[in-house]
C-alpha cells in the first residue's frame, strides 16, 4: 500500500533514489540540493538503504565516482545544482559518451555572479549537449515519480544513456506538500533488478573502454548515441504510460499537455511555472480566450514530433523561459521554433524571458504572456517580463 | 622474504608491441606491476602517456580490464569502482591507479587527496616522468628545479613537490617510493599493497629518454643512478611505520652516494643548469636524507588507521 507523507521535492527525489534500490550513492553538497543527500546519508548510515554512499570532495569526483560505479555495474545515483554542475560538466560529458546508465538529480538554480542560490534553468539547459537524457518536473510528486522512470529508461538495453532530472530550486525542491509514496514491492514489481552493464566485472574477456580511437571508428559511436536518443522517446512515453497502469499517474510522456484538446493559444513551459501556466489557462478561459498548455517534460530527447503535433494548427504560441542564453534569448523558444519550422502551417512563437535568478512568474505574467501572443502576428524578440527598468 | 624474478608469472598482461617509446620506463612498469598484481586487476587510467601506450581502438595492450577516465578523476572514479566490486562480491580483486605526476601531483590532487582521506580500497600508482610527457615535455609540479621543459626553456626555478610526504599527511596505511631500475622492489611493493586494506600509493621514479634527453637503452641506468646517488629515495610507510627499502639502504652513508654530476650528465635536461640551480638540488637531496634520517629514527610516524 502506498501512502501519503507531506515532503518536499528534495525528499521526494531521496525517497525515489531509495524505492528504486540505489546501490552506489556519490554526492558533494550544494544548496539547494543538500537535503536529498543528506536524507539518503542518513538512509545508508541507519541500514534502510542497503547502498554504499562515497562522500567525495567535488562535485566533478562525485560523477566520476559514478562514472567508476556504473562501469562496474552498480546502479547509481547522484544530485547537484548550478555551480556544481558546471563544475562536474567533463564528467557529465564523459558518463554521457560512455552510455552509462545512471540518474542525477539536478535542483536548477541561478549560475553566478552574482550569487544567488533561487531557481533558473540556465544551468540544466546548458547540459543539453552532454548525451543526458534530461526532463524538467513539475511537482514534488513527479519528482519522486520520475526517479523510478529514470531507472526503468536509464537502463532500458535499447537506451543506455544517463538521465537528469531537474527540480526548480526551492519552490519544488523545499516546498513541502503531500506526495504519495508507491510501497517498495510495488515499485520492485515495476522497476527491473538492476540492468547495469558492467564490463569492468569481465576478468575472463577483460575489455578497455574508452581508450584513443582514430577517426575511422569515433563517428559511429556518436550515431548510436543520436539512435539511443530516438529510442530512447518511445520508451519514456513506453515508461510513463506504463507507470500511469502500475500507480495511476502519469505525465504525458515527453509533453504534458492541459487543455489543448480545443486550444487556439498555447502557452509552452517547463518546470514548475507549469502551475502557473495551468491557472492562467484556467482563468483565460472564463475570459473567453481558448488556450492551453503544453508543458516540455523532456529537453533531451527534445520531443519535436510531439511538439509539432500539439501545437500544430495554433493561431499563436507562447514560450515563458526561465533561462537565457545571452546572445540568441530564450532557449526552449529558440529549440521549439527550430522543431517547428518546416511545418507547412508553423504556428507563430513568441518567446518572453521570466522569472531569471528566482524571479517570481506570476500566473498574471503567464496571462499577460499569451494575450500579448493572441494579439501580434510576427514573432519578433524575445519578451522580458517583469524587468524593473528602473534599475538599468 | 625477498621476491625473486621466478617468483614473478611469465605471463604477460600488458602486451608487448604497443606504442610506446624506445625505452618508455611507463610501459616497463605496467609490465611488472600487472605481473605482480595478476589478472584480478581493473586498471583505472587518466589522460597521460598511458592513454597512448595501450594502443587504440578496437586494439588493447591491456590483458585486464581498463577504465580511461577524466584527467583529474582517476582517484574518484576508481573510488566508485571500487565500491562496486565490492558491492558485486567480487572478492581478491585489485583496483589499480596509472596516473602519470602531471595527473596526479597536478590537476588530479585534489581527487587524490580525496580518495585518500576517504581510505578508499585502491592502489594508486603515479609513474613519475617528471613533466607532461604524453603532450610534449611541458614542466609539472613534480619536474625538477634546473629541468629544461618545453614551458621551462630556461631550466625549471622551483623545486619538485613531494607527492609521497602529502600522502603521509593523510595517514593512509600504505606509502612506497619505487623506481623502475628496481623492478623486484617494486613488485615486492605491489603485492604487500594488494595484501592491505585501504588506499595505497606508489610513487614511482619513471626516467623518460624522450623527455629528459638520454639515449633509450639508458632507461634502467639513469633510474639506478637517481637512487646511487641519493637523489631519489626509495622507502616504504606501512600503517605509519617508516622502512628505507633495501636498495636505498647502502646511501644512508653520504660518503657512498655517487656524485650528483653523474645523474645530471647524462641528461639532457640538465645541460644548461646553473651552479646556483646544482646547489639548489644538491642541497634537496641533503634534505631528503635528513628527513630520511629523522623518519627512520623515530620508526613510527603516525598510528595506523
Amino acid at each position: 500500500m502506498s501512502k501519503y507523507k507531506v515532503m518536499t521535492g528534495n525528499y521526494g527525489i531521496a525517497y525515489g533514489a531509495a524505492l528504486s534500490r540505489v546501490e552506489l550513492i556519490s554526492a558533494y553538497p550544494i544548496t539547494p540540493q543538500t537535503s536529498i543527500v543528506e536524507k539518503l546519508s542518513e538512509m545508508v548510515e541507519t541500514g534502510s538503504l542497503k547502498a554504499k554512499f562515497v562522500r567525495v570532495e567535488s562535485e566533478h569526483s562525485a560523477l566520476a565516482a559514478c562514472v567508476g560505479g556504473a562501469s562496474a555495474g552498480a546502479r547509481c545515483f547522484t544530485a547537484t545544482s548550478s555551480h556544481g554542475l558546471l563544475y562536474m560538466n567533463e564528467m557529465v560529458f564523459w558518463a554521457g559518451y560512455a552510455r552509462l546508465p545512471m540518474v542525477m538529480a539536478v535542483i536548477t538554480r541561478s549560475l553566478g555572479p552574482p550569487w544567488g542560490i533561487w531557481s533558473e534553468h540556465t544551468d540544466l539547459l546548458a547540459q543539453r549537449d552532454t548525451g543526458w537524457i534530461s526532463m524538467l518536473a513539475q511537482t514534488n510528486q513527479e519528482a519522486l515519480d520520475s526517479v523510478i522512470q529514470a531507472y526503468m529508461i536509464t537502463e532500458d538495453p535499447d537506451v543506455l544513456l544517463p538521465v537528469m532530472i531537474g527540480l526548480d530550486a526551492f519552490i519544488v525542491s523545499h516546498t513541502a506538500v503531500p506526495v504519495d509514496v508507491p510501497d517498495q514491492d510495488s515499485v520492485d514489481a515495476f522497476l527491473p533488478k538492476n540492468r547495469v552493464p558492467g564490463f569492468l566485472l569481465d576478468f575472463d574477456e577483460p575489455k578497455t573502454m574508452g581508450n584513443m580511437t582514430y577517426p575511422e571508428w569515433n563517428m559511429e559511436f556518436r550515431y548510436e548515441m543520436e539512435a539511443a536518443m530516438k529510442a530512447a522517446q518511445r520508451k519514456i512515453v513506453e515508461v510513463d504510460r506504463k507507470f500511469g497502469d502500475a500507480f495511476g499517474r502519469s505525465y504525458g510522456g515527453l509533453v504534458e499537455l492541459y487543455r489543448m484538446e480545443d486550444a487556439k493559444y498555447a502557452v509552452v513551459v517547463a518546470g514548475a511555472h507549469a502551475g502557473e501556466a495551468k491557472d492562467a489557462v484556467d482563468e483565460l478561459r472564463s475570459e473567453g480566450i481558448d488556450a492551453g498548455v503544453a508543458r516540455v517534460r523532456f529537453l533531451r530527447p527534445f520531443p519535436k514530433d510531439a511538439l509539432r503535433e500539439a501545437l500544430g494548427g495554433m493561431k499563436g504560441v507562447a514560450v515563458v523561459d526561465r533561462d537565457l542564453s545571452p546572445g540568441l534569448g530564450g532557449i526552449i523558444r529558440a529549440e521549439l521554433s527550430s522543431a517547428l519550422y518546416g511545418m507547412k502551417r508553423p504556428p507563430q512563437v513568441r518567446g518572453f524571458i521570466a522569472g531569471l535568478g528566482g524571479r517570481d512568474i506570476s500566473v498574471d505574467d503567464i496571462k499577460e504572456a499569451i494575450v500579448v501572443t493572441t494579439k501580434s502576428s510576427e514573432a519578433g524578440e524575445d519578451e522580458w517580463m517583469d524587468l524593473r527598468r528602473e534599475n538599468l | 622474504m625477498v621476491l625473486k624474478v621466478r617468483d614473478l608469472p611469465n605471463e604477460e598482461y600488458w602486451l608487448s608491441g604497443n606504442p610506446s617509446c624506445h625505452g618508455c620506463p611507463a610501459a616497463l612498469g605496467l609490465r611488472i606491476a600487472l605481473k605482480a598484481l595478476g589478472p584480478k586487476t581493473v586498471m583505472v587510467v587518466p589522460a597521460g602517456c598511458a592513454t597512448i601506450i595501450q594502443g587504440t581502438f578496437p586494439k588493447t595492450s591491456a590483458r585486464v580490464p581498463l577504465l580511461n577516465i577524466a584527467f583529474a578523476a582517476s582517484a574518484s572514479s576508481a573510488s566508485g569502482v571500487a565500491a562496486a566490486l565490492e558491492l558485486k562480491g567480487a572478492v581478491n580483486t585489485n583496483v589499480m591507479v596509472w596516473a602519470g605526476d602531471g595527473a596526479t601531483s597536478d590537476i588530479g590532487m585534489a581527487s587524490l587527496s580525496g580518495a585518500a582521506e576517504r581510505n578508499e580500497n585502491i592502489i594508486y600508482v603515479c609513474y613519475d616522468n617528471e613533466a607532461y610527457m604524453n603532450t610534449g615535455i611541458q614542466r609539472s609540479s613534480s619536474t625538477p628545479i634546473g629541468a629544461w621543459t618545453t614551458t621551462t626553456t630556461t631550466g625549471k626555478t622551483e623545486a619538485k613537490k613531494d607527492v609521497p610526504a602529502i600522502l603521509l599527511t593523510h595517514h593512509v596505511p600504505y606509502v612506497a617510493t619505487a623506481s623502475v631500475a628496481f623492478p623486484l622492489d617494486f613488485a615486492e611493493k605491489l603485492q604487500k599493497a594488494a595484501k592491505i586494506r585501504g588506499f595505497k600509493y606508489i610513487h614511482l621514479h619513471a626516467p623518460c629518454p624522450p623527455g629528459w634527453k638520454f639515449a633509450s637503452e639508458k632507461t634502467i641506468e639513469v633510474g639506478k643512478l637517481a637512487v646511487q646517488t641519493g637523489c631519489w629515495i626509495l622507502y616504504e610507510v606501512e600503517n605509519g611505520v617508516y622502512k628505507l627499502s633495501t636498495p636505498s639502504l647502502p646511501f644512508t652513508n653520504k660518503e657512498r652516494r655517487k656524485p650528483i654530476e653523474l645523474y645530471l650528465k647524462l641528461q639532457g635536461r640538465f645541460a644548461k643548469m646553473t651552479d646556483e640551480e646544482k646547489a639548489k638540488f644538491q642541497a634537496a637531496i641533503e634534505e631528503g636524507w635528513i628527513s630520511a634520517a629523522n623518519n627512520a629514527r623515530a620508526g613510527r610516524l603516525f598510528s595506523p588507521r
